[in-house]
């Protein structure tokens, strides 16, 4: 019990005399030359709200055209161009950095107890060079964009006359960041754990963020090499993947989808480590199953990495190469399922409260419930060559994109808002926007899966009339989620000035970010922490004096 | 042993800072430099497909004299040597799988070639 | 006596930055970073050997033909040249862990002239690829004399010999982007030497922190480590 009572002493005494980091410093210069993990996590996350802000809009733009059989808003070629950097712009600019580099940034160093990640000034850089990324995809916009889909695949990517080059360039830096952010958080966890916090003491968030730097530091690179290959043959004609030219464009595929399925867990599994941080806290529980779920991190990274032929079923791939990379696709669902019942096993009988961080985790298990399963129709060969470049394939990566990915990361800055900023949010207007939010993504893909099992194919401008309810019912949905983010703007907004300013830990969580104040001075601490159990939450009493949580031992004794 | 010689004092316990005696470091030059040698030497024998194993293995123990050596990893700390070893693995296992369907169907991707040059 | 043993808050080291507690934390912080550092960059090289692996698994006459437009005197030459600034560059970590500051600039100055000599061997064989037309995909384009410049060339099949397998660019298409993503991070390395060196002559080091030439070091074993690789599957094939 002496572990419990320390800790909270030096941070109900800290926040009095150390400024915040958010005073410390003012201007520009001050924030976008800081080195301060935390204003470069608050960069990203501006960042990253802007990219996701500028990819919905283009998502609006595919639903508005879809709404009518044939031309509705534009024209077919500005259609693959939107759809392409919508998928370019989400994938590479806001889901992938989305969690690790903005809450993770922020984050980290805090439920580490440390003053900083370890090489403050590789995180500026990877700020940097996501920015440099972002103006590439840009540049490449205002130069009509490119009309390749997202994935690039070659010949085409090779031999349209759309502005590929920059785009392409683009992902490449942006490779860079998040292998910076990686490497980052591996030296980090190694090197910064605090006394008391063994490998398994660690908050699974931060598992999470091991587990996902492994494939940023392993698959990234060969992203890299990748889109140096497509540029290179582009500009310079060398002919490694042109089939006019001896080359292989098979091989291209492998290499993309090598990194790119790795990826989709570069998503995921920070989305999964918030998930378990949230659903501890909001049922008042803890963890159930903790070691199966810091191992089942660590699985899914290693799994991810044996399974990217799946998505080259139809592509040309050898019958011995599609059955190899079915049966090991079906192997994913293991970890995935662990950790999905030990979320629902925290949760039951557990007092849940459900402000909006706990209404995007229920939202989160469902829908990634429904993702996951889907995957495995396209996992097995003989239902894949029917659903193949569908809309089923459109809706079952959203689900876990959209109903995983986004859910969580709308629920861990939810749960994050009150330590980044300092101040509560409106909980009532909360909860309206995340039950829109989730009732139109529902409306918005579910009629996806019916019309993709169908026949319809994604990525086409016109199609049948039959499909045409489907489609109306899919951009209502769409348009009914974009006012529930709108309304998320609005009261997360207002909420920097005139929010009630947030108590140290407003959710009763242990994890050691909640005990320093919010928001944290710029040295975090004073000095390290000793770290307890992260999910014992017993301790934790409400206390109405601060309007949020304190520990029961420094209640008695009364805080100033 | 004898040539783990802890050199500076008070990096703590733990601290793993070596000085790789000198002999040592001339040892590991000369001995690449004879499997250089050795390595061009034989591509002159015909050996068939034994060539290419024979070159990469010389390769492959070339590569372990620098990073047992040169790098420091015999003496370091383990972990840094699974990091290494990780990533070979990982290489090892991209190569082989892209290696092994590459040559599968590679009979389609002759005949689109043939196709698109109109023969 | 050390700076590792003081909390901190007390005599903090000039070189210990904020975020650390002791020096040894900062060391091994920086050494798993490069270590993880050196793995992308393996990856990234992966990408290369995996083109390589499968065109010359299916394509196996290509490579034969091809290579023996490479020069293997001056392959075995930039061979030797590399691994002696690894020797050099490794001998240059153990003289600054010593504290020797004069054989650590000496060391660091033969490592960066290694590299010069080459970067120079490596431009007289670009400069021969470029004058005899044997470049990349759509640049492909051999004069007569490269065509029979081929050493050990079968004197039966002239005619074979003369325009070579199809698609033989493929093999030069590798050979530049293997030897040129190479010797960019030859020259990266140079960069890093050299600042090294100019931090070395400034006494910037001394057995307590020696951290930068390690750190550079290991970077330029790596770039050796990938040569002693590209050098048999390039220049040596049979």
């Amino acid at each position: 019990m002496n572990t419990v009572s320390s800790p909270a002493t030096p941070a109900a005494a800290e926040p009095e005399h150390a400024a915040s980091y958010l005073q410390d410093g003012h201007g520009i210069k001050s924030w976008i030359m800081t080195l301060d993990h935390k204003r470069i996590g608050v960069l990203y996350l501006i960042s990253i709200l802007a990219a996701m802000f500028l990819g919905g809009l283009f998502a609006m733009l595919i639903r508005t055209e879809l709404l009518t059989p044939t031309k509705t808003v534009m024209e077919a070629e500005t259609y693959n161009r939107v759809f392409t950097l919508h998928g370019a712009i989400m994938i590479f600019l806001f889901i992938i950095p989305g969690i690790p580099a903005a809450l993770g940034n922020f984050v980290l160093p805090l439920m580490l107890g440390a003053r900083d990640v370890a090489f403050p000034r590789l995180n500026r850089l990877s700020w940097h060079l996501y920015v440099i990324g972002a103006l590439f995809a840009i540049y490449s916009l205002i130069h009509g964009g490119a009309d390749t889909g997202w994935t690039f695949y070659t010949p085409y990517s090779t031999t349209t006359t759309s502005a590929v080059v920059p785009i392409v360039f683009g992902a490449f830096i942006l490779g860079f960041s998040s292998i910076l952010t990686g490497l980052n958080f591996i030296v980090t966890i190694h090197r910064f754990r605090p006394p008391g916090m063994g490998w398994f003491r660690m908050p699974l968030f931060l598992w999470a963020l091991y587990a996902t730097a492994i494939i940023q530091v392993l698959a990234t690179p060969v992203l890299g090499i990748t889109l140096l290959l497509l540029i290179v043959e582009r500009v310079l004609g060398v002919g490694i993947f042109d089939p006019t030219l001896g080359g292989d464009p098979v091989l291209f595929q492998h290499f993309f989808w090598f990194y790119s399925h790795p990826a989709v867990y570069i998503m995921i599994l920070p989305a999964m480590g918030v998930i378990s941080e949230l659903v501890s806290t909001f049922s008042r529980k803890h963890i159930f199953g903790y070691k199966a779920i810091a191992y089942s991190s660590v699985a899914i990274a290693f799994l991810s990495f044996l399974v990217w032929g799946h998505h080259m079923f139809v592509s040309g791939q050898s019958p011995m190469a599609n059955m190899i990379f079915s049966a090991l696709t079906f192997s994913v669902a293991i970890p995935s399922a662990v950790k999905v019942f030990n979320w629902v096993a925290t949760m039951y009988k557990g007092s849940i409260k459900m402000d909006a961080p706990m209404t995007y985790t229920v939202a989160f298990i469902l829908l990634f419930g429904i993702g996951g399963l889907t995957g495995l129709f396209l996992g097995a060969l003989a239902t894949d060559v029917h659903l193949h470049d569908t809309y089923f394939v459109v809706a079952h990566f959203h689900y876990t994109m959209m109903g995983g990915v986004l859910m969580a990361f709308m629920g861990g800055l939810h749960y994050w808002w009150p330590k980044i900023f300092g101040r509560m949010y409106n909980e009532k207007l909360a909860n309206i926007a995340s039950l829109m939010i989730v009732v139109g993504f529902n409306i918005t893909f579910l009629s996806q899966f019916i019309m993709g099992s169908l026949g319809m194919p994604r990525r086409y401008y016109n199609y049948r009339p039959e499909f045409e309810s489907y489609h109306q019912w899919s951009t209502a949905g769409a348009y009914l989620q974009a006012i529930g983010f709108i309304l998320v703007a609005v009261y997360l907004i207002h909420s920097l000035r005139r929010g009630r300013l947030a108590p140290a830990n407003p959710w009763g969580s242990a994890t050691l970010e909640w005990r320093c104040a919010s928001p944290p001075p710029t040295e975090n601490f004073a000095q390290q922490p000793t770290a307890g159990d992260p999910y014992d939450l017993k301790p934790l009493v409400f206390d109405p004096k601060l309007g949020g949580f304190t520990y029961r031992a420094e209640s008695a004794e009364g805080v100033a | 042993m004898s040539e783990h010689a802890h050199s500076q004092p008070g990096h703590g316990s733990d601290a793993t800072v070596h000085v790789v005696p000198f002999r040592i470091l001339v040892a590991v030059w000369l001995a690449l430099m004879v499997l250089t040698v050795v390595t061009v030497e034989v591509v002159y024998i015909d050996l068939g497909n034994l060539n290419l194993y024979l070159a990469m293995a010389i390769a492959t123990v070339k590569g372990a004299l620098v990073a047992l050596y040169f790098m420091h990893l015999r003496y370091d700390r383990p972990f840094h040597a699974i990091v290494f070893v990780t990533a070979l693995v990982f290489v090892l296992l991209f190569v082989s799988l892209v290696l092994t369907d590459s040559g599968q169907y590679q009979p389609n991707i002759d005949l689109r070639q043939e196709q698109l040059l109109g023969k | 006596m050390q700076e590792s043993h003081q909390q901190h808050g007390e005599h903090r080291s000039a070189h210990l930055a904020h975020q650390f507690d002791t020096l040894d934390q900062q060391y091994q912080s920086g050494k798993l970073g490069i270590w993880i550092f050196l793995v992308t960059e393996i990856l990234l090289f992966a990408g290369l050997f995996c083109v390589y692996a499968v065109y010359r698994a299916n394509h196996p006459d290509i490579f034969i033909y091809a290579h023996r437009f490479l020069n293997k005197n001056l392959g075995a030459l930039n061979t030797a040249v590399l691994i002696f600034s690894s020797f050099t560059m490794a001998w240059a970590v153990r003289a600054a862990q010593l504290g020797k500051k004069r054989a650590l600039v000496n060391l660091l100055a033969i490592t960066l002239l290694c590299a010069f000599i080459f970067l120079g061997v490596k431009y007289v064989e670009y400069q021969n690829k470029w004058k005899e037309g044997l470049l990349w995909g759509t640049h492909y384009h051999p004069i007569e004399e490269a065509a029979h410049a081929g050493e050990a060339a079968p004197a039966d099949s002239a005619e074979a010999h003369y325009t070579g397998p199809p698609n033989v660019h493929v093999f030069f298409g590798i050979y530049f982007l293997m030897t040129g993503l190479h010797a960019l991070h030859i020259i990266a390395g140079m960069a890093i030497i050299g600042w090294v060196l100019v931090k070395a002559r400034r006494g910037a080091f001394s057995p307590s922190y020696f951290y930068p030439v390690d750190y550079a070091g290991l970077y330029w074993h790596l770039v050796d480590l990938i040569w002693i690789f590209l050098f048999p599957l390039l220049y040596l094939i049979r």
